[in-house]
């Protein structure tokens, strides 16, 4: 029996001060004081995991499992698809590693404050953004904030219906038919997919207004779509929507609003999206992130699920604080009764997007939108160049592209099997969840590839292409 | 009380928002120039952008130099208390936040990782969830985990999705629309349900703390989908009739879940399979180490169930043939997604690594302690005037924490639990826990001392509360005007669901600045 070492995480697991504990309360082992629990619930033997390891151990350990990925910064990488590699300044993570708020639990507006302050600034930098007033504390994902958007426009017009755009990422769809119930249920949402115009990957306006009518609560696409076209009748969305009395709700990327119109200018009554590419790296998928924003309306206030944090002055005159607004109406204050549910999310996240938001400013944003446009253009035009390759939407898009390989002959599995040995992560393979789009992938091109980077890809696409 | 008091103040900033900072024309990130052959082959960027899709007016962000940026944000992380001080929040199983997880979890072979590389590349990620998933099973004795929902309410909310599914394939989805949960249950039980369609049927708690057998059978029928549940509840009380309760769901056609938030009291102890559940769920966050981080997150609720539900859970689902891992979508009885693709892989990394410094020994070791550490502070507490304990009739050992009562202090003193909440923070401790609504006991509040913290510290826990007790029974505005020592004063909260006034960003504060 070796003699009991003390764990480095826990204080109190010095023999000595667990006696004192327990004379203080007056009984003769710890085994008292579980007598809650039945004998017969317990487990009969002990649980059997690996050894513990000291931090030198398992330091070790993880490098050696950490070790067989392979990363971004290893290849050169065209995935996007829903986590898009983009720069995030060194000073983002710095300020997320904080343990201050990384430790925290909630506190009082007081004694959080600054945490408070971060998420509020997140909301003022995100709405101006997207030139909306409310903007609500972050939800878990795009998909997550779409599938809540599309339950608000339902309890606010009382229908069951919603038009969703067909060229919409298919794991963010499965998403939202989870948030619009199966069949079964009494309050199942329609999900009504709107076709796209196979010839620009714009939405078919004529589908739309056949299948828009009294029962749609909301018509729900996105600019840029899943494809990377920048929808561009907005308007036309929008009035026919409107016209039917539904709701308009807009899916965007915010990192492409320093050129890109927000959606509200355009007739958006609810705005989603992600905040991922706002300084958040790509962890693995681990860095999705959504929001919800409206007009500053009771109408859309009132069915929010998520927390919001509103500016208040404190007892002190002159002096503001940050606390919860409209608490009462989620889940933690009305339980079933509440708008659909909130609890842990991104909120960490949230301070990073802040961060990035303030040293991008204005002209980070613009530029940054710019430079994406113009490498995205030119690598689709290097591409398009390759015998047998052709993009299927050369114009009009934003970082992302779709790429065809049909009469290459080749698979795109195959072809980014063979780009990997080339030390390149070729674009998403959509030949399944697009089969009428052939042998096509989706390539995503931000403000992190270089000219020389894209003529490597074109090479290499050439080199495997012809092989 | 031989504990003297630490003289405490928070940093005072007065930091302005970051709106009303900066000067036009400074930088933060700068980008290279596009390259003059790009330029050329392509044109201009307005050319490239749709002209109704134009940005009008620029975003109205602040102008400012990275450092100005990255102080502002350091000097308002230390306007946060956390676990700076000392932080016994119940209800959340708040463990250390172990430095080298955080290390490892910021390494670029996590970070700059995309989720569709090929799964030769991903060979890491997956052997950490799979690490993750084999040492939850063994803890909880279920067949098999995922990682997909984002936190503890994404995991209820993942159990019904589940739910759903399973008996959907029976036929009987229509049939079965209720669920049950019982008050003392998180309210995201209920809450996710009823947005999952189902009736939910609450249970409420009788003198032991815990609803009774009868009103659980009243509440079964053929119309049961599932048993939504905690145990113990978030007062420490365990329902020792648990088996009793499964076995009669079952017996209904029913499944159950038990939401596991309240692990430390159990951890090691029991297993939720061998209860009869048909699922558990674990907060990787919090309950396995990884950081809670306000509201918080990023998070993970990790949901496990038996091989009878596992076809029906969200894809993919990391498989592991003995000599390499890989991701299984072809699930075609799965539920559908809950949130885009596997999980938030950092967190699963940090609650991997953690178990890992814990072992099963340690993981046991810190169940004891916080049960112990619980029943110490809970003779000091009721030591003190104006606190009493719920449920007095329940009289055997409360576990990991015990749900307390300030109404005798309200009563006597006019101090309210929120006063004492606020005064708390005044000696550098993080505000206590109250209880999630509805507040069954009045004036309530619950510290989960946990196994990081140590004697000195829960004594200095002790001796605060000993304080503002004396404090409200003899100058009460110290404790009613509290807090002194923060970094900013009390929040006049009252108008802030007053549309009037609430100001969820700076421009609808700008625009209502003159109401206040």
């Amino acid at each position: 029996m070796s003699l009991h070492v003390a764990h480095p995480y826990m204080a109190n697991s010095v023999p000595a001060l667990k006696q004192e504990m327990l004379d203080s309360i007056g009984v003769d082992s710890i085994e008292q004081l579980f007598q809650q629990i039945p004998a017969e619930h317990r487990l009969k033997r002990p649980i059997n995991l690996p050894p513990a390891l000291n931090e030198t151990q398992l330091r070790r350990h993880l490098l050696s499992i950490l070790s067989k990925n392979k990363t971004t910064e290893q290849y050169l990488n065209f995935l996007g698809a829903g986590s898009w590699q983009h720069h995030v300044p060194a000073a983002c993570d710095e300020v997320v590693r904080r343990n201050e708020w990384l430790t925290s639990v909630f506190g009082e507006p007081s004694s959080d404050h600054g945490r408070n302050q971060a998420w509020f600034e997140f909301c003022s930098q995100l709405g101006e953004l997207l030139n909306m007033d409310l903007v609500g504390l972050p939800v878990r994902s795009w998909g997550c904030a779409a599938g809540h958007a599309i339950r608000m426009a339902t309890r606010i017009n009382g229908r069951n219906e919603v038009a969703i755009v067909r060229a919409i990422d298919p794991e963010r769809l499965s998403v939202i038919r989870n948030y619009c119930e199966p069949v079964e249920m009494p309050s199942h949402i329609t999900v009504r997919l709107i076709d796209y115009d196979p010839a620009t990957g714009l939405i078919d306006l004529e589908h739309l207004r056949a299948t828009v009518g009294a029962n749609t609560a909301a018509v729900y696409f996105e600019t840029p779509s899943y494809l990377g076209v920048i929808e561009h009748q907005g308007a036309e969305i929008a009035a026919i929507a409107h016209a039917a009395g539904a709701e308009v709700i807009v899916g965007v990327d915010p990192i492409s609003l320093g050129v890109l119109a927000a959606p509200i200018d355009f007739g958006a009554d609810i705005v989603v999206g992600t905040t991922q590419p706002l300084g958040v790296h790509m962890n693995c998928g681990g860095g999705v992130s959504g929001f919800i924003a409206s007009r500053d309306e009771e109408r859309y206030a009132h069915q929010y699920p998520t927390l919001f944090i509103s500016i208040a002055p404190t007892t002190k005159p002159g002096e503001y604080g940050f606390g919860l607004s409209l608490f009462e109406q989620s889940s933690y204050g009305l339980r079933d009764k509440g708008n659909d549910w909130t609890g842990h999310s991104v909120y960490m996240w949230a301070i990073a997007n802040a961060v990035y938001m303030a040293m991008m400013g204005p002209q980070g944003f613009e530029d940054v939108g710019g430079v994406i446009l113009q490498r995205a253009h030119y690598a689709a035009k290097l591409l398009g160049q390759i015998p047998g390759v052709r993009v299927t939407f050369p114009s009009g898009f934003f970082k992302e592209f779709v790429v065809n390989f049909d009469t290459t002959g080749h698979s795109v599995a195959d072809i980014n099997k063979r780009l990997l040995d080339l030390g390149i992560f070729g674009g998403k393979d959509l030949t399944r969840d697009f089969p009428e789009l052939g042998a096509s992938a989706l390539y995503c091109v931000t403000e992190v590839h270089t000219q020389a980077d894209l003529e490597r890809l074109a090479a290499a696409l050439k080199e495997v292409i012809a092989q | 009380m031989s504990t003297t008091l630490r003289e405490y103040h928070a940093p005072v900033w007065s930091e302005p928002v970051i709106m009303e900072m900066g000067y036009p024309g400074r930088r933060g990130v700068i980008f290279s120039e596009v390259e003059e052959d790009v330029k050329t082959a392509v044109g201009s960027v307005e050319a490239l952008v749709p002209v109704t899709m134009r940005r009008g007016r620029k975003p109205a962000l602040p102008e400012m130099s990275e450092p100005e940026v990255l102080y502002h944000y350091l000097r308002l992380s230390q306007q946060t208390l956390g676990m700076m001080g000392i932080s016994l929040f119940g209800t959340c199983t708040m463990k250390y936040n172990a430095q080298i997880n955080e290390a490892m979890a910021w390494r670029a072979e996590i970070t700059e990782v995309h989720p569709y590389q090929d799964e030769d590349t991903l060979q890491g990620a997956l052997e950490i969830v799979h690490g993750m998933d084999t040492i939850l099973r063994e803890l909880s004795g279920m067949d098999q985990f995922i990682f997909q929902a984002g936190g503890g309410a994404d995991a209820a909310y993942t159990s019904c999705a589940v739910t759903r599914a399973y008996h959907a394939s029976r036929g009987e989805l229509e049939q079965r629309n209720e669920i049950i949960t019982t008050i003392q249950t998180h309210p995201s039980s209920a809450a996710t349900a009823a947005a999952a369609g189902f009736k939910v049927i609450t249970l409420m708690i009788e003198e032991n703390g815990y609803p009774s057998l009868e009103s659980l059978k009243a509440a079964v029928s053929s119309r049961t989908a599932a048993l939504m549940v905690n145990n113990p509840d978030d007062m420490g009380v365990y329902n020792p009739e648990i088996r009793e309760w499964v076995r009669l769901v079952h017996e209904a056609g029913g499944l159950c879940f038990y939401d596991h938030a309240n692990f430390n009291g159990a951890m090691t102890k029991i297993r939720a399979r061998e209860l009869g559940f048909d699922a558990c769920m674990f907060m990787l966050h919090k309950t396995f180490g990884a950081p809670k981080s306000g509201v918080g997150g990023p998070a993970v609720g990790a949901y496990g169930c038996s091989a009878e539900l596992a076809p029906f859970l969200p894809a993919p689902v990391v498989a592991f043939d003995g000599e390499r891992y890989s991701l299984d979508h072809d699930r075609p009885q799965s539920c559908g997604k809950i949130r885009e693709f596997w999980g938030n892989v950092p967190v699963i990394l940090k609650a991997y690594a953690w178990s890992r410094a814990m072992g099963a020994e340690g993981m046991a070791e810190a169940s004891d302690i916080s049960v112990l550490a619980n029943n110490y502070m809970e003779k000091g507490l009721l030591a003190i005037r104006g606190v009493t304990r719920s449920h007095p009739d329940a009289t055997s050992p409360r576990l990991e924490m015990t749900r307390y009562s300030l109404q005798q202090m309200k009563e006597e003193t006019g101090v309210d639990v929120h006063d004492v909440q606020n005064r708390m923070s005044d000696f550098g401790i993080d505000p206590m826990w109250s209880s999630h609504h509805p507040w069954l006991v009045e004036e309530p509040f619950t510290p989960e001392p946990g196994e990081m913290y140590g004697k000195e510290a829960l004594d200095t826990w002790i001796a605060v509360l000993a304080q503002i007790s004396a404090e409200a029974y003899s100058n009460p505005q110290i404790v009613k005007t509290s807090p002194h020592n923060q970094a900013i004063h009390r929040l006049k909260s009252a108008n802030m669901d007053d549309p009037q006034h609430w100001a969820m960003t700076w421009r609808a504060f700008q625009r209502k600045r003159q109401n206040t």
